[in-house]
């Protein structure tokens, strides 16, 4: 036993649990995050879980991790952990780039026999001195031993007393970062609500980690993470997909129109498919069609009998659904698409994040077919833009897709659940009897915004009328092949989306105004963005950052933001799509580019480096 | 539109366009059969939503005075299926042809099918893709010389009704464009199943596959070549009504009663309500050669209906769970409270 530890206090940690996909890596990240959030810190995850569902045990490519950052300043789950949990030899290896140089390894030394070492494709005896780890920074916990140590008297099977080696873990650092267990016990007590010997183990698994880091004092010392107060009000800890899929609830209960989804599962969206199907509770119709273009088309269908409709996918699902979302554009009707984008193309890397989509989303269609675009910022930004994309769609009549990505869709923060009416009112343009005209016709247009009416059928001041994905006349809405007509109605959609811009946010410029270079990024990568950002300004490197959220149509005052700077740099996670976008509308602007197209999120480093390397080189 | 009517003419299903067809085409007779029967079963135009894919017959809800919708090529069923979800309270038609309904669509056909949904599947088939001016389509005869096959097709048609079973289909009905009657027949029939019903109409293109079906509809032998089944009704054809179909081993067999030592109590009685679809599939492959062509309902099995379950579902739930908002739902799941 070594003397009471050093206790060091941190603005933020990083933790980084690895291990099998078996190994429930993802339970013990999400209890640990959840148990931050609740003692006020500020939380930001990230799991990096493989494509495959069970590789085989112990290999490299079944490995799988969380990330989480806590405590004040969070807002991304941070470049490198200052302390990773190794459940093999494989989670080490995989990880251990992840590590800061002065971070700690905790390692179920277990599982660190010859033919775990084989499988991990080692080629000594001696992981740490192979990996370059000083072996001081390495704390060997049997954590399998002392697992069924703690479960001896359980009664339980080998298989399932192993199960609960991840919560061992989770007592350990809940030691380490100075969590009180309660509320780690409440969130097992829930997960295992239906099999009570099993929160009993688990609960006592967890314990027994936390006494073994007490009693050890395994890593010779304790964090105390900072807290900062956070705006009053109840909180729950809520992932981005979930956060979307909630964000579309809310719209639907201020917008009074019901909310249907069709959809198919792909990864990394089906998590919203999962959550509405739950949300039956809430008078959701969330219904799994046969296919992508099913989700779509149901969709459409729903919208055209008056539900909020949308459709959730990724890259590959939106690109099936094009020529449904061309129907939407041409017959006007409101609809949702959420996209959350993963590597591409084709099947591409299906569990990694990218931003790879937003031309596609602008531009994937047949003919001019001109659709809004919007994309959240990070996790709890998926609730608002969620609810923003179905305020546009409906109030302006047309399809939105909302551009979100595996990275914040799979990440979580706490997020303040907001009060009743706390959020815009959102008001469909109804046909009803106070505002049907005796000569109505379908596509008669709202003068100002270019929108047309939406006719629900059936009830008592319904209109019966026919819409449909041909050309239709300016004035009738009847069926046309006149050419001027069809320009005119070209020209209508097209303006019809440009006006949204006189209904979003102006675009916010963070910094002090006056540097002569302007950071630009766009949807998931703000967290990154912003931190690093920050770090430069207080290094002395002035650079200013502006963040878009509202892509189709951009904010209002975009040229006049741009036009302030000698340089922009638009960093981004593809070949320098928005990039090219801006550039294509604001011809004056010198951009300059950050790209980066590996499947995972930016560093906070590396975005560092490039902006001062563009900066330094005036390039 | 404040309607106290209860009762319609078919005049009252009739929109204001003017019917765009090729003079001759099958497609007019169908459409007035719809309106007939719409207006016999008393569903309120507005109640209505008729919502096609691509092709020749997919312009028919511009002649509907209801809810249309002209949608994409193969994806009139999702759509649909959509608006029904949304809006059980509608009757809802979809209008498909042979090409938009089981080629490009036919994955869309099975599962509404499966699934189960209450709308109307109204498959026009005419052998032939009409709308790009005469290719074969999927159920063109092997061997079919158009367009697309100037040496004949060298693969094998689906027969609709089979599709229709193979999918586990429980309303199939058929009808030919010139008979007006069964048309109207077998139309409302399909409404008032609750659950999916196929009713396909052998219909004549008359520019490009003229006389497609003349083999069955030539008024000369049309009473020889077609049998009109009816539930509790024996299974007799002929101008004389004096053929009838009978058990042949595990298969069917065509007789005239008084020859041979047939009699009137060896021929079978339709049973459209059998769940069983053994029957049914022997008798849609009639083809009016050994066989008379069956015109009527000749599957109409209840069963559970998806929306219909959908919405007892969430009302179990919604009753079970009691939140009355998102927020309600949100505090009663894992919180914190700060400040």
């Amino acid at each position: 036993m070594s003397s009471i530890p050093k206790i060091t206090t941190l603005d933020k940690v990083v933790l980084r649990f690895s291990g099998d996909s078996g190994d429930g890596m993802q339970l013990a990240g999400n209890i640990f995050t959840n148990v931050s959030a609740a003692l006020g810190n500020q939380v930001s995850t990230f799991p990096d879980y493989p494509a495959e569902i069970r590789a085989p045990q112990g290999s490299l490519s079944g490995v799988s991790g969380f990330q989480v950052s806590v405590g004040t300043g969070v807002h991304t789950p941070g470049d490198a952990c200052d302390v990773l949990v190794a459940m093999n030899p494989a989670a080490l290896k995989q990880n251990v780039k992840f590590l800061k140089p002065d971070g700690i390894v905790i390692a179920d030394s277990d599982s660190f026999r010859p033919a775990d070492l084989q499988k991990a494709l080692f080629t000594t005896d001696d992981p740490v001195a192979e990996l370059g780890l000083k072996d001081e920074r390495v704390v060997r916990v049997p954590i399998t031993t002392l697992t069924k140590a703690a479960l001896a008297d359980s009664g339980m099977d080998v298989k399932a007393v192993l199960k609960c080696r991840n919560i061992f873990a989770l007592g350990l650092v809940c030691w380490l970062f100075d969590r009180p267990l309660e509320r780690a016990i409440e969130h097992l007590r829930t997960k295992f609500a239906k099999k009570p010997a099993v929160f009993e183990a688990n609960s006592k698994v967890l314990r027994a980690g936390y006494d073994y880091g007490a009693n050890t004092h395994a890593t010779g010392a304790v964090y105390r993470i900072e807290t900062e107060e956070p705006v009053a009000g109840v909180y729950t800890d809520i992932t981005g997909n979930k956060a979307t899929a909630w964000g579309l609830i809310a719209a639907s209960e201020r917008s009074g129109r019901p909310l249907f989804l069709g959809s198919y599962p792909i990864t990394p969206a089906t998590d919203i498919l999962h959550e509405l199907a739950k949300r039956k509770d809430l008078g959701v119709k969330a219904v799994q069609m046969e296919d992508e273009i099913a989700g779509v088309c149901s969709a459409i269908g729903a919208s055209f009998a008056g539900d909020l409709a949308v459709t959730s996918t990724s890259g590959p699902g939106l690109a099936l659904k094009s020529e449904g979302i061309g129907l939407a554009v041409i017959a006007e009707l409101p609809l949702v698409v959420i996209d959350v984008q993963r590597g591409g193309p084709s099947t591409g890397l299906p569990t990694k994040t990218e931003q790879t989509d937003l031309m596609q989303a602008l531009y994937g269609r047949n003919g001019e077919s001109p659709v809004a675009v919007v994309a959240p910022a990070s996790p709890t930004d998926c609730f608002t833009m969620a609810f923003e994309a179905c305020k546009i769609a409906m109030e302006h009549m047309t399809p939105v897709i909302l551009l979100s990505d595996a990275f914040i869709g799979n990440g979580s923060s706490a997020w303040r659940i907001p009060d009743e009416n706390e959020l815009p009112a959102i008001n469909p343009p109804l046909l009803d009897a106070a505002n049907c005209p005796a000569d109505w016709k379908p596509y008669m247009r709202d003068a100002e915004t270019m929108v047309r009416r939406w006719a629900i059928p059936g009830d008592e001041h319904g209109r019966p009328h026919r819409i449909g994905g041909l050309e239709k006349d300016f004035n009738t809405g009847a069926i046309s092949t006149d050419p001027a007509n069809h320009e005119r109605m070209v020209n209508a959609r097209r303006e019809k989306i440009a006006k949204i811009a006189n209904d979003i946010p102006a675009l916010e410029v963070m910094g002090s105004g006056d540097a002569d270079t302007l950071l630009v990024g766009w949807g998931g990568t703000y967290g990154h963005l912003r931190t690093a950002a920050a770090e430069l300004n207080d290094e002395g490197c002035k650079i200013d950052f502006a963040h878009f959220r509202y892509i189709n149509p951009l904010p209002a005052n975009t040229g006049e933001v741009l036009s302030r700077y000698k340089r922009v740099i638009v960093a981004e996670l593809n070949t320098g799509q928005f990039a090219d976008y801006l550039q294509s509308r604001f011809a004056q602007a010198h951009i300059s580019r950050i790209n980066k197209v590996q499947g995972q999120p930016f560093m906070v480093g590396e975005l560092k480096d490039r902006i001062t390397e563009i900066i330094d080189n005036k390039l | 539109m404040k309607d106290e009517k209860t009762t319609f003419s078919a005049a009252d299903y009739k929109s204001d366009q003017s019917v765009r067809w090729c003079p001759g085409c099958g497609d007019h007779a169908i459409l007035n059969s719809l309106h007939k029967a719409m207006a016999a079963l008393g569903v309120a135009p507005e109640k209505t939503a008729v919502i096609s894919g691509i092709g020749c017959s997919s312009r028919l809800p511009y002649y509907m005075n209801t809810y249309g919708f002209h949608t994409i090529h193969g994806r009139a069923a999702a759509v649909a299926t959509g608006y029904k979800i949304a809006r059980p309270d509608m009757t809802v038609w979809q209008i498909s042809g042979d090409g938009d309904g089981l080629a490009i669509g036919g994955n869309h056909f099975i599962h509404a099918l499966r699934r189960n949904i209450d709308i109307n599947i109204l498959l026009f088939n005419n052998k032939i893709y009409g709308l790009t001016k005469g290719q074969y389509s999927p159920t063109s005869d092997r061997g079919f010389v158009s367009k697309s096959s100037p040496y004949g097709t060298v693969e094998d048609p689906f027969v609709p009704a089979e599709l229709v079973f193979g999918a586990r289909g429980h309303f199939f009905a058929r009808s030919i464009d010139v008979e007006l009657e069964t048309s109207r027949e077998v139309l409302e029939a399909a409404v008032r199943h609750r659950g999916a019903s196929v009713v396909e109409m052998l219909q004549n293109c008359v520019i490009f596959n003229n006389g497609i079906h003349n083999f069955i509809t030539d008024r000369e032998h049309r009473a020889d070549r077609t049998i009109h089944l009816r539930h509790g009704e024996k299974m007799l054809f002929g101008a004389d009504m004096n053929r009838g179909i009978v058990a042949d081993g595990f298969g069917l067999k065509a007789v005239t009663i008084g020859e041979d030592g047939w009699t009137i109590d060896d021929v079978l009685v339709h049973d459209a309500t059998t769940p069983s679809s053994f029957l049914h599939h022997q008798l849609a492959m009639m083809d009016g050669h050994d066989l008379p062509l069956a015109v009527g309902v000749i599957r109409d099995v209840e069963s559970p209906v998806y929306n219909d379950a959908l919405e007892e579902q969430i009302a179990e739930v919604r009753g079970r769970k009691n939140f009355k908002s998102l927020r309600e739902m949100a505090l009663a799941g894992d919180t914190w409270t700060v400040g």
